[in-house]
């Protein structure tokens, strides 16, 4: 139970720390580190609690039941190689927090990136220690994102955002294709357990979709990992922060694809194709990277590609995998950590110190920081492997195994040279890196005098060049049990001991890597000169830069190709598109109804009636003339769509729905006052367009034609099936038994809109109430088109005199029905509930009372009389209905629920008094609001464009420095 | 009967179908008035037509659903003439605004040829 407790402390604790330093105010440098290095002391030392259990080949785990319906528990599991790593990468954040503190500037938000850093830690832990390979897929995707907050720390350079971008696109585009793999990986072992699916290697690779798996696996693992052809984020994220650059993007994140390679070896590995594809992009990625490490100017960039060329070394021999290769992959995962987070803090010292990275301006610092040039040759003696150092050692390894296993493949046999070669290379940019910034002449014109940095931040870089030293003169005694234990975790128990030596007498490996120091050190001597003066890279290979590629395609994905698609297949023309609309329905709906109507052998029908048709045949040529004359003719065809409305309105009432009508009529009116108010704004078309004779605009019109002619003989088809069919009963029959013992009323209509389904109607006045306020918004900052500006042609030649009596007899009428039409208002909402009316009807009715004071009266006149505030109509409305709604609450029943009763009140007798009339008097309250405000927003626009026509002439009479008399007559 | 107004519902859907495929702003709005009649008449026929049948109950007693019209279609209709009236009422104000934007009465924002 305890070491339960102590792994979930070990992955909280970094976790927790990033909170505490997330909320430390900006300031508070020193808190913020000495937090995140507490903290990581304490992970260490549970860490090093656990050991015990670890030494004796046990693996701990604790299970938190997380989403059990899909096998989603988070699972942690520490075993030998897991504890190691994560030992590894503590360590290391121990060290780069100490180095951090002193390497960031006082200016810096510091809390800032200590809580990225801790994040990140613990994504790494979580990553190690998942015990469940979704799990492990969302910590690798959170080491991903966070790798792109911290290469993005100092996001005011173009650089550090172009870095952090293409790191986040190629490592989370990897971590795709890992959950994908992980997702088949889980179907085809069945489960997500991770010991169960190590258990399951014999059952991968057998199965037909082994292949996918590995493919996306290893696409997971080598973007991580920087390997061919996805090395170049790696030194685009050297924009980081340096303490980043040691942490992250050498010692630890990019470790975590090759970690993924050698703990998922037994599941995937062994075959021929694991072989070729790993083994062969790690010999790639070994080569090439150390071929461009050696023309890299800046110290970081060389480091990186350095850096990725002893990933690609882990990477071939996780390919190779016999025993002897796992164990030289993880003994060389922690060399390559320790002696490159050295040089990279090191180098880090030389820019803080000196001002630059650039090693061609560099030149005899030993001078000025000896103390730290030793470190750092030492450091780099580790890296380029010369011997009682401990990069010697698993470079020994790796050239054992280059030699020794054999599979009878040409790429094994080609092995020891690649190895070789690529050795000569390290051997050279190791000699580069020392040479140019240590020796040579004083350097000049510095951006800063060097000298030592402050003892703390040489510290670390002490710290691990001892380490260095002392693994490699006793592997045996420091590294060599822990690596056996986590090899033997990675293959099994079965594994025996391996000793570590330093001398395993004059055989070939020793005779390559002598091969090697000499052939560096030669080919350093013989081109140091033409390096320098070289561009950054090899002879001609410096002209492909993959970063430019990657552009290139991130360009052409992400901008261009979307552009050509939307331009083939899109348009931003509303005509084509509305056509579109209308085509696929009609279509869809041929399709779904293909086949499945059809007529019924008796039909229900009512008999004919020679005055309903007749009606309609004016209704159908209103329709008719409305499409015809809408271009030319507006005024015509609003007229003729209101007798179509009116037709409509008598059919309504025709088939025994009264309210309808009702309904119909009123919005019929108001519609009318609208279009005519907008009618306003549009511009005149008196002459024919000259395009409409040509034959294009001829051919569009037949093939509207003909879909409208096919939209329309469709729905009456469908109209005409629907109607001659008996009707099944329905709802419908339920609300007319329950309308009045329900919800107390006889008009079902109404009771069904304010009671049954009032929900609806709340929604529905909701719509109402937003598109009020649109067209209110939208009009405040209207501009009419210049040619609409001017008063219209009916108000220019008339004396001021004739316009005041214009409309005089109509205003005098309208203003005397305007009382009468609030009677009529209340009339029909009063009896709703059990007549045809409510608060539909009633509140537009009072919309249309005021509508007609406007239109018999000119704007001013009715507001200097009247004051009508819309929105707060709306408002009260909205807030009535809805607190009607809420009031339900109180009763203990649901949202709405009315209550209904009839009430006596003298002179009037019995009316209803049900909740839904207090609801109903919302709506009434929001319609009245909505509709006045639509009209009269629309009815001010005329106003404003006179104050607009004022104010213009006036500054323009200003200008003039006119007479008083002239400015009178305006 | 039924196949006067089948008729009629075809024909203003015609009529409002073909306007909305014209260019002009103002053809458009009044297509939709029309297939907005078209569409409210074709979901008030779902009810059937039952011409005389009494729109209002008797208070209590026993109720003869057949007796009456279908009142869920209306209510539905109901819900659709003021959502209607709304997107008219939008739509007019999108027109005056897209006119004053961009010079022109083309539901494209610009004339054709441009």
């Amino acid at each position: 139970m305890i070491e339960q407790n102590l792994i979930l402390i070990l992955i909280g604790l970094p976790f927790i720390a990033a909170l505490i330093t997330a909320s430390l105010s900006v300031n508070s440098h020193t808190a913020a580190a000495w937090v995140s290095g507490l903290s990581m002391a304490g992970a260490l030392a549970v860490l090093m609690a656990l050991h015990d259990r670890i030494v004796t080949g046990e693996v701990l785990r604790v299970t938190i039941p997380w989403v059990p319906s899909i096998g989603m528990n988070l699972t942690f599991r520490l075993d030998g190689f897991s504890w190691l790593f994560v030992a590894l990468v503590l360590a290391i954040a121990i060290l780069v927090v100490i180095y951090a503190s002193y390497y960031l500037s006082r200016s810096d938000p510091v809390p800032r990136f200590y809580s990225f850093l801790m994040a990140f830690t613990g994504a790494m832990v979580g990553m190690l220690i998942s015990g469940n390979i979704l799990m492990l897929v969302v910590f690798w995707e959170l080491t991903s994102v966070i790798s792109f907050l911290l290469i993005g720390y100092w996001h005011q350079g173009q650089a550090a955002r172009d870095g952090a971008r293409m790191a986040l696109i190629v490592t989370a585009a990897g971590g795709v294709c890992l959950l994908f793999a992980m997702l088949v990986l889980g179907q085809i072992v069945g489960s997500y357990d991770l010991d169960r699916v190590l258990a399951a290697g014999d059952l991968v690779r057998g199965h037909r979709l082994y292949p996918l798996v590995l493919g996306l696996f290893l696409l997971g693992a080598f973007t991580k990992s920087a390997q061919f052809p996805f090395h170049f984020w790696l030194p685009g994220a050297m924009a980081a922060p340096t303490p980043v650059s040691a942490f992250l993007h050498s010692a630890t994140m990019v470790k975590a694809g090759v970690f993924l390679l050698v703990r998922f070896f037994p599941v995937l590995g062994g075959t021929e194709l694991w072989f070729y594809a790993v083994t062969g992009t790690g010999m790639a990625t070994l080569l090439l990277g150390a071929m461009i490490a050696l023309f890299r100017h800046d110290l970081k960039g060389l480091l990186a590609y350095s850096t990725i060329s002893h990933l690609g070394l882990i990477t071939a021999l996780a390919g190779i995998g016999s025993e002897g290769a796992i164990l030289a992959a993880i003994f060389h995962i922690m060399n390559h950590a320790v002696f490159k987070a050295s040089l990279f803090m090191a180098a880090g010292i030389i820019d803080h110190e000196t001002g630059t990275r650039d090693m061609r301006r560099l030149s005899g610092l030993i001078r000025f920081m000896p103390v730290t040039g030793t470190l750092a040759i030492v450091a780099s003696a580790a890296m380029a492997g010369v011997p009682l150092l401990n990069g010697f050692l698993s470079k020994e390894m790796f050239f054992a195994e280059a030699v020794d296993w054999h599979n009878g493949t040409w790429l094994d046999d080609a092995m020891p040279y690649l190895a070789t070669i690529s050795s000569i290379f390290a051997v050279a940019y190791s000699l580069r890196f020392i040479h140019t910034v240590f020796f040579g002449p004083a350097p000049v014109d510095l951006p800063r005098e060097p000298h030592e940095p402050s003892a703390w931040m040489r510290r670390p870089v002490e710290l691990l060049v001892l380490v260095c030293l002392v693994v490699g003169i006793l592997p045996a005694l420091t590294l060599g049990p822990a690596l056996n234990l986590a090899a033997r975790a990675v293959l099994g128990p079965d594994l025996p001991y391996y000793d570590i030596a330093i001398w395993h007498g004059f055989n070939t490996p020793m005779i390559m890597s002598l091969l090697a120091l000499a052939g560096g050190t030669v080919l350093y001597l013989v081109f140091a000169a033409r390096i320098a003066e070289g561009p950054e890279g090899p002879p001609l290979l410096h002209r492909i830069r993959a970063q430019k590629i990657f552009e290139r395609m991130l360009l052409a994905l992400s901008w261009k190709w979307p552009r050509a698609l939307h331009k083939l297949t899109g348009t931003e023309r509303l005509q084509p598109q509305l056509t579109i609309i209308v085509v696929l329905a009609i279509v869809l709906t041929t399709a779904t109804l293909w086949q499945t109507v059809q007529i019924t052998d008796r039909p229900r029908s009512n008999p004919f009636n020679i005055a309903f048709a007749l009606m309609w045949v004016v209704g159908a040529a209103c329709a008719i003339g409305a499409a015809w004359q809408a271009k030319y003719h507006r005024f015509a065809a609003m007229m003729l769509l209101g007798g179509a409305g009116l037709v409509t309105c008598l059919t309504f009432a025709w088939a025994s729905a009264p309210d309808l009508a009702v309904t119909q009529l009123l919005v019929e009116i108001v519609t009318t006052a609208l279009l005519l108010l907008g009618l306003r704004w549009l511009p005149k078309r008196r002459e024919e367009i000259a395009d409409d004779k040509l034959l294009p605009a001829r051919m569009r019109r037949m093939r509207d034609l003909g879909i409208a002619a096919i939209a329309g003989l469709g729905m009456a088809f469908l109209a005409y099936i629907i109607m001659t069919r008996p009707l099944i009963p329905n709802v419908g029959d339920w609300f007319l038994r329950n309308a009045y013992y329900e919800g107390g009323g006889t008009n079902v209509v109404n009771v069904i809109l304010v009671d049954f389904r009032a929900f609806d109607t709340f929604g529905e006045i909701t719509v109402l109430c937003i598109v009020g306020l649109t067209v209110f918004a939208l009009l405040r900052r209207f501009r009419p088109a210049s040619e609409s500006r001017s008063s219209p042609d009916q108000q220019k030649d008339i004396h001021a005199a004739n316009l005041r009596d214009y409309l005089v007899v109509p205003s005098v009428i309208m203003r005397w029905m305007f009382p009468v039409m609030i009677v009529i208002s209340a009339y029909f909402f009063m009896r709703g509930h059990d007549l045809p009316g409510g608060g539909f009807s009633a509140g537009v009715t009072l919309a249309i009372a005021f509508l007609l004071q406007y239109m018999g009266h000119s704007v001013r006149w009715v507001e200097a009389r009247l004051t009508v505030l819309p929105i707060r109509w709306m408002g009260v409305g909205l807030l009535i209905a809805g607190a009607t709604g809420v009031g339900a609450f109180a009763f203990g029943y649901p949202f709405l629920t009315a209550h209904a009763q009839y009430v006596s009140v003298p002179l009037i007798g019995k009316v209803p008094a049900a909740t839904a009339m207090l609801f109903d008097t919302g709506v009434f309250a929001l319609v009245v609001g909505a509709t006045v405000l639509m009209l009269i927003a629309i009815a001010h626009q005329s106003l404003r464009s006179a104050r607009l026509r004022e104010q213009e002439a006036s500054e323009a009479a200003a200008e003039a420095a006119s007479g008083p008399t002239e400015r009178e007559a305006v | 009967m039924e196949i006067v107004l089948s008729t009629a519902i075809g024909i203003l859907t015609a009529s409002g179908v073909w306007l909305l495929l014209r260019p002009r702003t103002f053809q458009v709005i009044i297509g939709l008035c029309l297939l907005s009649y078209a569409v409210n008449i074709f979901i008030f026929s779902m009810g059937r037509l039952t011409p005389g049948a009494p729109p209002i109950m008797p208070k209590g007693g026993f109720i003869n659903p057949a007796a009456y019209a279908d009142p869920l279609p209306q209510a539905l209709v109901l819900t659709a003439i003021v959502i209607s009236f709304a997107t008219t009422a939008l739509f007019l104000v999108v027109m005056i605004a897209s006119r004053g934007v961009t010079g022109t009465d083309h539901v494209d924002g610009k004339e054709r040829d441009e």
